[in-house]
């Protein structure tokens, strides 16, 4: 048995996974230190969505573990690993993000409605509305432009801060981001990285991300390239 | 978790077909509570017509057609009842009071009926109300009449009026008893009942107005005066039906076989409650069908809902994602979708409700004066609450299919949603 390291957030070992007959994915060792940014990259079809689900606990590997603190989240029962997503880990997807019969601040807020410890890390209901709007003016949107609109009025770059500021509100240990900069032009691309790296270094959050756009790889600490079948570790 | 909030939410989003949704369910509902309300009403109203009297003594037909042409005014008689058995009858030792009711002559659509001045005493109606008079008061003269409010209303009638009887119910102008007209000496105040659209006048003046009748024919030649008519004997050979009072209410059945082995005619006694839910058995049928039928109507309204909560399923497959990411489990999903049907459902059963309040409150006046129905605007009814109940309970059931649906795709879907 490999003894976990302490400065490690996120541990997996041995992971298998698949649909059907063979693996999606196999991985043999795949770590996030506490505070790390790591790029993952690799083709279509070499895991990457896969990976995702198993580290939010979406799915549960057929072998190996997952493990995120002191918790091995691969071993939870289903309810477990979803209140384990909602304490631990922020999400942000590609594009639509946002939920769009609420209002800016309830999307952001709604971290906190499905997680109580994250709503105190926030400092209380009334501490997270105020984190919210700091986070969302941190973020690029400042408060004029948070009570006037909707969101679905929002352009694509702003609702995805606004997901940005919903995966942070409450200091998560662990910000997972899929291709969540793919929908931007370069201009916003950039900026929005900027940001985001800013508060989750902030908010002391690891952050893996997920994208096919190599060209962001140099904002990151560590680059995992996923390739087909196999899973190969590079440091950039 | 504020899942209430997120479900308001999210319907308040699809405002138009939520409200299309709510309304056809309010719609199912009220005819549902309607139909129930009708049938207890009409079943109440019916009952209450007849208090406080033991029995109902006519001539042999059936309890059920005796009962609805002496009380309610509802067809007609087959036969009378000879006045010497109504007077033997009335002395029998168990028998308290008797009142003789007389049929067969109208006003203007209105029944007109005879019968003695005891009738207002011992007439009961709903929970023991008497009868009371809005204006004048019982007839004294031959020739006067008590009207009851409906018909006070809906001719414009006042005391002192002066008002022609037919003979029968036709309207034909040789058929008139033009040559003795009555004057209105009371109106009745409203009742609920047939008697509001009576015209009552005594026995001895139908005798008066048929004096010189014979077989529904006036007798040529033998015109007979009303003052002339003031002078005969007046005592009417037969009557329709008489109402019977009895000392003690144990003594009903024996009364009753006293006057079904009447040896010296046909006779018969019924007791409105027994005839009353005879007729009941003959209605039930007929009440099912139409209760059936709102109950399909519900699960129309129902089935409205369904398509439209399955129908933005597809649409909503990225919402099921995005709170799948920020911690919520499948089965909060599957809770999610019910608890948006039984939304639905409750603000329809609320609406529906509504409705049914106001459709009484705008039909009330009307059905009183009209049917002699008095609908009641109290508060739901035990059966209508569970009926209320039956059809939430039903609507969350249904939205269990969309909300099934919704599971298991957000099962599969995970995070990744590929539209």
């Amino acid at each position: 048995m490999i003894p976990w390291g302490d400065a490690m957030l996120l541990n997996c070992l041995d992971l298998c996974f698949g649909w059907g007959k063979g693996d999606v994915i196999a991985l043999s060792r795949f770590e996030v230190a506490r505070g790390e940014r790591v790029f993952v990259c690799g083709p279509s079809g070499s895991g990457k969505s896969t990976l995702l689900s198993l580290l939010t606990g979406i799915a549960v590997p057929r072998e190996g573990h997952v493990r995120i603190e002191d918790t091995v989240l691969s071993s939870l029962p289903a309810a477990a690993r979803d209140q384990f997503r909602a304490d631990h880990i922020g999400y942000v997807f590609q594009q639509f993000n946002l939920l769009p019969y609420l209002g800016i601040l309830d999307n952001v807020l709604l971290s906190c409605m499905f997680s109580p410890r994250r709503e105190q890390r926030a400092g209380g209901r009334v501490a997270a509305r105020l984190e919210a709007i700091r986070l969302l003016a941190a973020l690029g949107l400042d408060e004029t432009s948070l009570h006037e609109r909707r969101v679905t009025e929002l352009s694509v770059g702003q609702q995805q801060r606004v997901a940005a500021a919903r995966a942070l509100i409450g200091s998560p240990e662990l910000i997972i981001a899929d291709e969540p900069t793919s929908a931007l032009d370069t201009d916003a691309r950039d900026a929005f990285l900027r940001l985001l790296l800013a508060e989750c270094e902030r908010a002391s959050s690891s952050l893996v991300l997920v994208s096919h756009d190599i060209a962001l790889a140099r904002h990151f600490d560590r680059v995992v390239r996923l390739g087909v079948q196999t899973a190969q570790r590079e440091i950039a | 978790m504020r899942a209430p909030r997120l479900a308001l939410n999210s319907l308040r989003q699809r405002r138009f077909a939520a409200v299309l949704t709510v309304i056809t369910i309010a719609l199912s509902v009220w005819l549902l509570l309607g139909v129930e309300r009708l049938r207890q009403d009409a079943r109440s109203s019916f009952a209450s017509t007849v208090s406080g009297t033991d029995l109902i003594v006519g001539a042999r037909s059936g309890p059920v057609n005796l009962l609805l042409y002496s009380v309610f005014h509802l067809g007609d008689a087959t036969n009378n009842v000879s006045w010497q058995s109504y007077k033997e009858i009335a002395s029998l030792p168990e028998v308290r009071w008797t009142v003789p009711i007389s049929l067969g002559d109208s006003h203007r659509g209105f029944r007109v009926m005879g019968t003695t001045a005891e009738f207002f005493q011992r007439y009961r109606y709903g929970s023991d109300h008497e009868l009371a008079f809005a204006q004048g008061r019982v007839f004294g003269d031959l020739y006067d009449a008590v009207i009851g409010a409906q018909v006070a209303r809906q001719l414009g009638y006042h005391v002192g009026q002066s008002l022609v009887i037919a003979h029968g119910f036709g309207g034909m102008r040789q058929m008139l008893h033009a040559d003795k007209p009555f004057r209105v000496a009371g109106i009745l105040e409203p009742t609920g009942t047939p008697v509001d659209a009576s015209v009552i006048v005594s026995l001895q003046a139908i005798e008066a107005i048929h004096v010189d009748w014979q077989s529904g024919m006036r007798l040529p030649g033998q015109a007979v005066s009303a003052d002339q008519a003031r002078g005969m004997d007046l005592t009417p050979t037969s009557i329709t039906a008489f109402l019977v009072g009895l000392n003690s209410r144990l003594s009903s059945f024996a009364v009753q076989r006293a006057v079904n082995e009447y040896s010296q005619e046909p006779l018969q006694a019924i007791l409105p409650g027994v005839a009353l839910s005879q007729l009941w058995s003959l209605v039930g049928a007929a009440e099912n069908a139409l209760r059936a039928i709102s109950a399909m109507v519900v699960l129309v309204g129902l089935c409205g809902m369904l398509t439209a909560l399955l129908t933005t399923l597809n649409e909503r497959r990225r919402e099921m994602a995005i709170l799948r990411a920020v911690g919520a489990s499948a089965r909060t999903v599957f809770f999610l979708l019910v608890l948006e049907a039984g939304v639905l459902a409750m603000a329809g059963i609320v609406l529906g409700v509504a409705l049914m309040y106001a459709t009484l409150l705008v039909l009330h006046g009307f059905l009183a004066a009209q049917l002699g129905l008095n609908l009641g605007l109290g508060l739901p009814a035990s059966n209508e609450w569970l009926l209320m109940a039956a059809v939430m309970v039903a609507a969350l059931l249904a939205g269990c299919l969309p909300a099934w649906i919704a599971y298991r795709r957000s099962l599969a879907d995970g995070l990744q949603v590929h539209l």
